[in-house]
């Protein structure tokens, strides 16, 4: 484990084992324990339905209204662009579509590799970016935890040691994909403990927003 | 009698978490974008007033008992607590700076419902004991005199006498099987008794059977601003009975914002059953009727008028055409505020904030956005459908020098009506 | 014995011209990155050098090593090389057999003792295995290693057997096969890593071992920089396909027969060190990648366990589609049953509870 190699070949093998383990445990324990809770039968009439606003807003929410977007126009661009390159890197970048073909057994189409290079520069510079405004928004920093800032490095350090493997920036190349499959591990293990499960719970809570609102027939 | 306690306002708060709850704290990624949709934050540009963390206690309660990672921390003592001193001093945040519009739940990018949960953090404020003054004592005048300003059914006999005695009309009282129970706000019948002359005149002008009831005139809900279900439940009953009583088919709510919520969202819940009857909110019924055509008007007002949604009827009910058509007419120069209907900006005045003495200076500093809206606009006339959104609009105009009367759209309608009946001679 | 002769006298006798002979020096030259200034130096110690006695001890290996090295069809330069270097023992290409060939060590140990190189291929069974996993003559081979290694001046582990226990290692290793440096603590190690190595990296180590009598610049694997400081990722002809981003996606697929990056096919170039892909094999004929294979990082520790030949190097070894799936159940399983517990606690503080009144409210003012 001491050497290169056997660096890779150790987060390759048993530490992802172990860390796509903690994933799936984390996030199905919070999937369920969220719908577990259930909600109270609502005896109130219905003026419109919940299925069809919740499913909408799960849409609709994405894009921010004008009012709000001229009010924070830094939050509401750079968010875009950060998400958007991190998926990007992740999903399309065809070294991670073999990764995902092996890991589920489905692949799709990627983007060219000088294509996620690109992107992924750009998102660097997005989540700097954010990193700063946060540490100097007075509201971000109000509200802002230890958390937000833990939950910023492990997003930001898959993002640049995938950079710096891709361009072979540090020797041997097995220690720098080591490091970049490791940062990952991080990332998964601190996942379902902290706010990134907004990434599989925004969905349930916009559907249940839509729903609460769509129901008093307020339009999504 | 028992005593109000830190450990009631905690089982209060457990009661009240549910799956929608946990989905949105599991959601929140701390962006602040919430406080850029509050005006009690954009007016006073202090960041205590960001929304999400108005939230702070029941997401303590949520973390501990109701995630794997939470239950680990507490149980090595690594959790904050929620104690009577935090809950002392997020008193501030719950009422005196948030009227429960809901503009930040409207615009959270993960779509937390933060107006749904501060309702549900205010069940343990008041089970604990850490509520304002002034709500304590509307909640207490409510459910000792039916009404949260101590208002009686011999003051309101006097204005039913003064608008028959004005329109010719009568006002139907305890009147059984008619269509609609008319129920009233203790707001508006001091404020803006024109009000129930309105809707005299209206009713018979469409033909419409009502009645008030002696049993129970009062819209409002002090137990929903304050936010106890228990007297919320309370006074919804007293609705509740008077309508059954009267074997009437609906039940009105008047011009105001939260008596609609209590009554049309929260009372079936709050007794935990259907209503034998339907409830509709004053603007519901005009519009229904001019759709109907049995709604005639003649003539349009002609200055420059806006209207003022309350967040309580336009975001939290959908109810936002409906006051649009009534506008179109009797207006002929109507102005939208830029941002109306779903993303209207709150008065500042609702959820309580009015009947919170100490919560004066907020109210007036979150009334600002709304000032802003006005000027951009620039209307010599502002409409709206709420007595408590009313009543802040003329305040805070004054308080602002702003020559701008402000109108219930009720009474504008009402002005407008055809007279029915055969040509007088 | 006779005295050696020195390697020019042999090359000489052997109708190499000073020409040919100058020739492979500045190819010898050129592959360890010394400058053309070094060839006359590199000439006059290659002249001069005395054929060093060179004891092969080959263990637990397929003989792959040595047949790469002799099947080198260029001019024999190389064929030469191993002329003159004294090759005492060897047992595919000595003479003797049985107990002359291992009386023929024991002598070329003793006569040369402190001078010799050992050279190694095939790992061997660990120090606390069962020794008669693998013997030679009766003896085991790391007995045997430990007796050579006294008198040795420097160890050359030749294969990724020998340099890191390689095929026999691989799992479950049933004869706890260890590599050289495992057992060799005390004694300059070369390894020379392949399977096969290249056969001129062979012989070029050799040489500059030769020249400048001692160990040429090493990287963290003990393996000279000259032939494995530079991944066959970046000097694979067919990088400009994976920086483009073209891959062929199966053998024989339009991006194949265009010659696209197989990195898709399972090619492990980026985190393999060889010389593979400038030298080539066959005497500059071609390689994997070249005939279309791709690259199976055979210089690389443990490469047998590195997950599959075919499956590209950004996918996960071990089970973790079976672990996604256990762990989710098992986290399902205690998410329900904690939030019910909870849910069921809840319940239970909301039927004890009583009402808020008035009075209560007005007593905390």
């Amino acid at each position: 484990m001491s050497d290169p190699m056997g660096f890779l070949l150790w987060v390759k093998g048993p530490a992802f084992d172990w860390a796509l383990a903690i994933f799936a445990l984390g996030m199905l324990a919070r999937i369920v324990e969220i719908f577990i809770l259930g909600r109270k039968k609502n005896y109130a009439e219905a003026k419109g339905g919940e299925w069809g606003p919740g499913f909408k807003t799960i849409l609709t929410r994405s894009i921010a209204d004008p009012g709000t977007f001229a009010r924070a126009p830094f939050d509401v661009v750079v968010g875009w662009i950060w998400h958007l390159g991190f998926l990007i890197a992740l999903f399309l970048f065809i070294p991670h579509v073999e990764l995902f073909k092996g890991l589920l057994g489905i692949a799709w189409p990627g983007l060219p590799n000088p294509v996620v290079d690109a992107v992924t520069a750009i998102t660097i510079l997005g989540l700097i970016a954010a990193l700063v405004h946060r540490l100097q928004h007075p509201v971000k920093k109000r509200i802002s935890t230890p958390e937000d800032y833990l939950v910023w490095a492990v997003t930001f350090l898959p993002v640049l040691t995938g950079y710096l493997a891709y361009h072979r920036l540090i020797n041997p190349y097995p220690l720098v994909l080591g490091l970049h499959i490791l940062s990952v591990e991080l990332f998964l293990v601190v996942f379902p403990f902290t706010k990134l499960t907004h990434a599989f719970t925004a969905f349930i809570a916009r559907w249940y927003n839509g729903a609460i609102f769509g129901r008093k027939g307020v339009e999504s | 009698m028992s005593e109000l306690s830190l450990q009631r306002g905690l089982d209060a708060l457990r009661a009240e978490i549910d799956a929608p709850v946990a989905a949105f704290f599991s959601s929140c990624v701390h962006c602040g974008l919430c406080a850029t949709a509050c005006p009690f934050y954009t007016e006073t540009g202090d960041p205590k007033y960001t929304p999400i963390l108005k939230l702070e206690p029941l997401r303590l309660v949520w973390e501990a008992e109701y995630t794997i990672w939470g239950r680990i921390k507490s149980s090595l003592g690594l959790s904050r607590k929620v104690t009577d001193a935090m809950l002392e001093e997020w008193e501030e945040l719950l009422y005196d700076s948030c009227s429960m519009c809901g503009r930040c739940s409207v615009v959270c990018p993960v779509g937390n419902d933060i107006q749904y949960m501060v309702r549900k953090s205010r069940e343990g404020m008041v089970a604990s004991g850490h509520t304002p003054e002034g709500l304590v004592g509307a909640a207490g005048r409510a459910i000792r005199t039916g009404s949260p300003m101590g208002l009686q059914w011999k003051t309101l006999a006097v204005q039913i006498s003064h608008v028959e005695g004005s329109s010719g009309l009568t006002v139907p009282v305890d009147k059984a099987g008619v269509d609609y129970l008319v129920l009233l706000s203790s707001m508006e019948i001091i404020n803006f008794p024109e009000y129930l002359e309105a809707i005299t005149k209206i009713f018979d002008h469409c033909g419409v059977s009502w009645t008030l009831s002696t049993d129970c005139f009062e819209a409002t809900n002090a137990g929903i601003q304050i936010g106890s279900k228990d007297i919320a439940a309370e006074l919804v009953e007293r609705v509740v009975s008077a309508a059954t009583k009267l074997g009437v088919k609906n039940v009105i709510s008047p011009e105001c914002g939260h008596a609609y919520t209590a009554i049309r969202w929260e009372g079936p819940n709050l007794i935990g059953r259907s209503y034998p009857f339907r409830v509709f909110h004053i603007i519901e019924v005009l519009d229904e009727l001019r759709a109907s055509g049995r709604l005639l008007t003649d003539g349009k007002e002609t200055d420059r008028l806006s209207m003022h949604d309350p967040c309580n009827l336009a975001r939290k009910s959908g109810c936002i055409q409906e006051q649009r058509n009534l506008m179109n007419l009797v207006a002929e120069n109507f102005v939208d505020l830029k941002e109306h209907g779903k993303y209207q900006w709150c008065c500042g005045a609702g959820g309580g904030v009015s009947s919170n003495e100490r919560a004066e200076p907020l109210k007036m500093a979150a009334f600002k956005r709304k000032k802003a809206q006005i000027e951009e606009v620039e209307p010599e006339r502002m409409v709206t459908m709420c007595a408590t959104c009313r009543t802040q609009l003329e305040e805070g105009l004054e308080e602002f020098n702003m020559d701008i009367p402000v109108v219930g759209l009720t009474e504008m309608i009402a002005d407008h009506l055809v007279e029915k009946g055969p040509p007088k001679a | 014995m006779a005295p050696r002769k020195t390697l020019g006298e042999s090359l000489r006798e052997h109708g190499v011209s000073r020409r040919g002979f100058l020739k492979f020096c500045a190819a010898t030259a050129s592959m360890m990155a010394l400058p053309p200034s070094m060839v006359p130096a590199i000439a006059a110690a290659l002249e001069q050098a005395r054929r060093p006695s060179v004891i092969w001890l080959s263990f637990q290996e397929c003989t792959g090593c040595t047949e790469s090295l002799t099947r080198s069809f260029s001019p024999t330069v190389e064929d030469l090389i191993l002329d003159i270097i004294s090759l005492d023992y060897h047992h595919t290409l000595q003479a003797a057999a049985g107990h002359q060939a291992e009386a023929a060590r024991e002598q070329a140990m003793k006569d040369n003792f402190g001078e010799y190189l050992l050279v190694v291929d095939g790992s061997l069974p660990g120090p606390d295995m069962n020794p008669g996993f693998s013997t030679i003559a009766g003896i085991s081979n790391h007995q045997m290693l430990e007796e050579a290694l006294a008198g040795a001046k420097a160890v050359v582990a030749v294969g990724t057997c020998a340099a890191f226990g390689g095929l026999p290692a691989a799992d479950p290793n049933p004869t706890g096969a260890v590599s050289v440096l495992d057992v060799v603590k005390d004694k300059p190690v070369i390894n020379v890593p392949g399977c096969p190595p290249v056969p001129m990296v062979i012989t070029g180590v050799l040489a500059q071992y030769l020249v400048f009598g001692k160990l040429p610049e090493l990287d963290e694997y003990h393996r000279p920089l000259a032939f494995f400081g530079q991944s066959i990722h970046d000097r694979c002809y067919r990088r400009p396909f994976y920086d483009k981003g073209l891959f062929a996606e199966s053998f024989d697929d339009e991006g194949a027969k265009a010659g696209w990056c197989l990195y898709r096919l399972g090619c492990k170039g980026p985190s393999t060190y060889n010389a593979c892909a400038t030298m080539r094999w066959n005497s500059g004929t071609s390689w994997p990648v070249e005939s279309g294979h791709p690259c199976l990082g055979c210089s690389e520790p443990k490469f047998w366990d590195a997950g599959s030949f075919y499956a590209p190097l950004s996918s996960p070894l071990g089970s973790p589609t079976s672990t996604l799936l256990g762990a989710g159940v098992t986290g399902a399983i205690i998410g329900g049953a904690a939030a019910a517990l909870a849910k069921k606690r809840t319940a239970t503080v909301v039927a004890d509870r009583q009402p808020v009144t008035v009075e209560e409210l007005e007593q905390k003012l």
